[in-house]
């Protein structure tokens, strides 16, 4: 568990900046650096274990069958790699207090950073595939919020989107690849995949899966062609694009290529596709450096070649090359994040970092000038700095292979790429520090305080150090090394001098040919201007808009609004799978007793038939149609009783007069007509399909009917209904115990219904749709509002209807009843009184708070089911028992009973919740309410003259 | 009796279907609650049809008819009394936000007669 809380614990820490933000600015700083520092000490206590050699696992498993567990791994990568992840996350973090402006909301910053320091430990540390890819889209996520921390700059949105797109299809890639690499391997273990490098490389899925893995490897480290987004990424605040694009996300597709080296390289393929657009980005990227005048836009496209060179390397496939790939993602990481960082404050302090604009700042910011120095010397790989040392290995790499047949094409391409190097390098350091003094700079440069400077200088120092004792470096690059190789490591060993190698050859050359190239660089520029330069930015732009008209043209066609057409094509499509059934087996008759028919029910037949085929033609007066809708409703009730199912005759009887009360109150505001149908072919062709419908559900349900059922787990149910469940209404009892986790979850979309109901109503009133309300045409009403008879019998039955509704409540365990039922009646006798004395008057009387009454319900349901724990059972496992009460004498009881009366709260509280909105709207629609008081029938004794004045008043 | 019942049901889910196809949102309306009074016939004969053996457990009672199908039946009406409502009231609001109650996916403009 200490494993997974090295990449949890930025997560958790993660809420902390936007709370302690306002103890200030450094207390924000502050917990930041020690979130990032607890996770650096997690993260060391582990190292003399794997210093020995021994890579530290663990695993807590989730859906094992799936291959989904929290697995964890640190190895000598993952070591390595985490450090730097944290360790320049904590200069980051300290630089970022003092380059953050007093209105950059700080804490948001820092939660952000967080958010994608855990990412990246997560990607990796993990052990486990699939955690892996949740990691690696939660960096893409924690990219995007960061670039776009400026909300205010449309670059920063547009950057951000623009790296999302790109990175996020990526990851979709490598999620497919991945899959197929786990399927290859048969396992989602990474630490079992990498010892099954063989299987794998000779599977067919082999191919696929390194396509699509190094799609969304070269998208996220700004591989040729998907190099593009990283430059407009830059639009990030400075200390951002020092951590995420230069020094961290930007070498996750690295650092998965290096993980995964041991199972996917060694092929052609491989070699040919990642050396070749190693090889591509490297110059692509260089070149373009090179012309950048904004020094962030340098650094992004130096950083593209750069992470080009270590992809080329990977590519190679030999050992020596891995290391040396390692070699230079540490020595990147440290120069590069100290050149964006120096960028940073260059742009802080003098106001631009437009090179045009610079020059001359060595001698008014001596500090920086310096360290920025010694970095892009590192960065052009002068020797005694530590880019020599990775660029010699690079360059003697390079000069041992043979590309394609064509021996020369890499060492000189790589010869080119570092020659380039040195002349962008050179550019940085000698427009922007060197030359003279300027008078015009937007500000007066000087340099900033040491808590910008300082984490610049920490950075530097091991650019310096292994740069002058490259043994230094030998012990972290081992360790990683050979966890990158899977154990063995090449003879080899870092050193200043190897002799007359063809390297240095390739580096004299590089060096003389890239300061002719800064000395030539005004012509050059203007030759360079001369010659047509594609705009990723545009083309960008213009693809995703064709995506984006092309998917809206798709949803146009396949979609149009109409809700017939989709009804239509599901109708259809279901009648033509009946059909297919129909075809497709026996029709012999069945064999079961059949019963006979008797009067009561052809009467009620041809009733509900009439009524329904009533409806069909008449539909369009829509009261008939519900008055009509309504009797159908009717007959299912009595249907139910009839058929032996008292519950549902109950149930059916008090929901049919809600919903019609329902309907009756919304059609109020709706049109009372339908237009007359368009096309009388329309509706033939509509008839023919509902009858074709009604004839197979028909015939269906006959087939049902007079065969018997071959096994019905009813014997349990009425077997178990008494001893297991307390009750003797089997429905009650399968209602509340048997399936009650059924149950409860239904009383929980019944309430979050009718929050939907109340929301859409609340909402109704102001707005176009309040306007409309007011504005309704005059309706023929009632002379009374209300009638002093439907007063009197709903107040004299109110108390009745009670007591019917809690009768029903109490014994629905043994009898037809339960919660259900009684809260429908319940909630009818309250809507009585609404309805005859109006909702003012109800609501002054029976002041329920509907809302509370809903959740009182879920709750009481569910503490009821969390009960059961309390003495070691299931959820909603239920009890019950004989208790002796006063008065009442011996009673058996079961606490399915309260889950029955947390249902029932829930269905009143629904019923009223719903009607008391609507007539919100009827108060709105008609606001001449007649006073509540005169309704009330006041019994006092009063003499005559009394009577008289009352009488006038 | 059966054939009583099936045709019911059948004719329950043919006006249902109507109803559904239609181009405004009451009628829609209804023929939902039609066809939810046909799926629950129908899915309460799924447990054959009996009369008077009611599933409550009696010592005289020769015999009960199945219950599971009639309580899985009772959730599906309250159920189906939810969805009519938040249907009937998403209608209300549709009407009253836009003054016209079309499903078809036709736009018209207020001053159109209905």
């Amino acid at each position: 568990m200490r494993l997974a809380l090295i990449a949890l614990l930025p997560f958790l820490g993660a809420v902390l900046p936007p709370l302690v933000i306002r103890a200030g600015r450094n207390t924000c700083a502050a917990v930041t650096f020690c979130v990032t520092l607890a996770a650096l000490a997690l993260l060391l206590v582990q190292a003399p274990s794997v210093l020995r050699g021994e890579a530290v696992a663990a695993a807590v498993s989730w859906a094992p069958q799936l291959g989904l567990e929290l697995a964890f791994l640190v190895d000598g990568y993952g070591l390595f790699m985490a450090f730097l992840i944290l360790a320049i996350g904590l200069l980051v973090i300290v630089y970022a207090r003092f380059y953050l402006g007093r209105d950059d909301p700080m804490g948001r910053f820092y939660a952000y950073l967080l958010l994608f320091q855990g990412a990246m430990l997560g990607i990796v540390l993990a052990d486990n595939v699939v955690l892996l890819l949740v990691f690696w889209e939660l960096t893409s996520l924690a990219s995007f919020l960061l670039i776009g921390y400026w909300r205010h700059l449309p670059e920063g949105r547009q950057g951000a989107r623009m790296a999302l797109i790109v990175t996020g299809a990526g990851g979709l890639s490598l999620v497919a690849g991945m899959l197929l690499l786990g399927e290859a391997a048969g396992s989602w273990r990474l630490s079992e995949i990498l010892v099954r490098g063989e299987l794998v490389r000779a599977s067919p899925l082999y191919l696929p899966a390194l396509l699509l893995i190094l799609g969304g490897a070269f998208t996220k480290s700004a591989q040729f062609p998907f190099h593009f987004w990283l430059p407009h990424a830059m639009a990030a605040p400075t200390p951002v694009s020092a951590y995420l694009h230069s020094a961290t996300m930007v070498k996750a597709g690295i650092f998965l290529l290096g993980r995964l080296w041991p199972v996917l390289s060694g092929t052609e393929a491989w070699f040919l596709i990642v050396t070749g657009t190693g090889l591509v980005t490297m110059l692509v990227g260089a070149w373009i450096a090179l012309f950048k005048d904004d020094l962030k836009a340098l650094l992004a496209f130096s950083t593209v070649s750069h992470l080009g060179l270590v992809t080329m390397l990977f590519g190679m496939g030999t050992r020596i090359a891995a290391v040396a790939a390692v070699l230079h993602i540490l020595n990147h990481a440290t120069f590069k994040a100290a050149l964006f960082l120096t960028a940073g404050i260059i742009d802080h302090e003098a106001g631009t970092r437009d090179a045009k604009r610079l020059g001359g700042l060595l001698r008014l910011m001596p500090i920086t000038g310096t360290l920025a120095t010694i970095a892009a010397a590192a960065m052009a790989g002068v020797p005694l700095l530590n880019g020599f040392l990775s660029k010699e290995m690079m360059l003697e790499a390079a000069a041992h292979t043979d590309y394609a047949g064509l021996p020369w094409l890499v060492p000189v391409l790589a010869t080119t790429g570092a020659l380039l190097s040195v002349a962008y390098a050179a550019r940085y350091v000698g427009h922007v520090f060197l030359g003279p003094v300027r008078r015009d700079y937007p500000h007066r440069p000087h340099d900033p305080p040491a808590g910008m400077w300082l984490p610049v200088a920490i950075l530097v120092i091991p650019v310096v150090a292994i740069g002058i004792a490259p043994p230094l470096a030998e012990p972290v690059v081992d360790l990683a090394a050979a966890a990158v190789t899977g154990g063995e490591l090449p003879d080899y060993h870092l050193a200043l001098w190897h002799g007359p190698t063809p390297a240095l050859l390739m580096s004299a050359v590089a060096f003389m040919g890239g300061f002719l190239l800064f000395l030539a660089f005004r012509p050059i520029q203007a030759l360079r201007l001369r010659l047509p330069r594609p705009e990723a930015k545009a083309m960008f732009e213009r693809t995703v808009g064709a995506a984006v008209a092309a998917a809206r043209l798709t949803t146009e066609r396949l979609h149009d609004g109409s809700l017939q057409r989709s009804l239509l094509a599901a109708i259809l499509v279901m009648l033509a799978l009946g059909i297919f059934g129909f075809l497709s087996g026996n029709h012999t008759p069945g064999d079961r007793r059949l019963l006979p028919m008797s009067f009561p029910a052809l009467a009620l037949w041809l009733l509900a038939v009439g009524a329904a085929l009533a409806v069909l033609v008449r539909h369009r007066h829509r009261l008939v149609a519900l008055v009509l809708t309504s009797v159908v409703g009717l007959v299912v009730s009595l249907a139910f009783v009839y058929f032996s199912a008292p519950d549902l005759a109950l149930t059916q009887l008090s929901v049919e007069v809600v919903t019609t009360i329902l309907m009756l109150l919304a059609l109020n505001y709706l049109p009372q007509t339908t237009p007359p149908e368009p096309s009388a072919r329309r509706s033939a062709r509509d008839l023919g399909i509902a009858g074709a419908c009604g004839l197979g559900i028909g015939s269906a349900l006959y087939a049902v009917l007079t065969r018997d059922p071959s096994a019905t787990i009813a014997t349990f149910h009425l077997a178990e209904a008494k001893p297991g469940g307390g009750g003797t209404n089997v429905v009650n009892v399968i209602l509340v115990d048997f399936r009650g986790y059924d149950t409860f979850g239904e009383i929980i979309v019944l309430g979050i219904a009718a929050l939907a109901i109340a929301a859409l109503l609340e909402s109704a009133l102001s707005g176009a749709s309040g306007q409309r309300l007011t504005g309704l045409p005059g309706r023929l009403e009632a002379r009374e509002a209300h009638p002093l008879l439907l007063v009197v019998v709903t107040r004299v039955l109110l108390p009745l209807a009670l007591t019917v509704g809690l009768f029903i409540l109490l014994r629905g365990h043994n009898q037809p009843g339960g919660g259900f039922i009684a809260g429908l009646v319940i909630g009818t006798a309250l809507i009585m009184q609404h309805m005859a004395s109006g909702f003012a008057w109800a609501e002054q009387r029976f002041p329920l708070d509907h809302h509370a009454l809903i959740g009182a319900g879920v709750l009481v349901a569910g503490l009821t089911g969390i009960g059961a724990w309390y003495f070691d059972r299931p959820f909603l496992t239920s009890s019950h028992g004989h208790f002796h009460l006063p008065l009442l004498g011996e009673i058996e009881l079961a606490t399915a009973m309260a889950f029955d009366l947390g249902v029932f709260l829930t269905v009143v509280g629904v019923v009223m919740l719903t009607l008391a909105k609507l007539a919100a709207i009827g108060r709105k629609a008609e606001p001449h309410e007649p006073p509540s008081v005169s309704m009330d029938i006041v019994l006092v004794e009063t003499g005559p003259a009394e009577a008289a004045t009352r009488q006038e008043a | 009796m059966e054939l009583l019942m099936a045709s019911g049901v059948g004719v329950l889910t043919m006006v249902g279907v109507y109803l559904i196809l239609r181009a405004r949102t009451f009628p829609v309306v209804l023929g939902l609650t039609f066809l939810s009074y046909a799926v629950n016939l129908f899915l309460f004969a799924m447990g054959r049809l009996a009369v008077g053996r009611p599933p409550i457990l009696d010592p005289e009672a020769t015999g009960y008819t199945d219950p599971l199908p009639q309580a899985l039946v009772l959730t599906a009406i309250v159920i189906s009394f939810g969805m009519t409502a938040l249907l009937v009231v998403l209608a209300l609001r549709g009407y009253l936000e836009t003054g016209q109650d079309h499903v078809d996916g036709r736009v018209r403009s207020e001053g159109d007669a209905p």
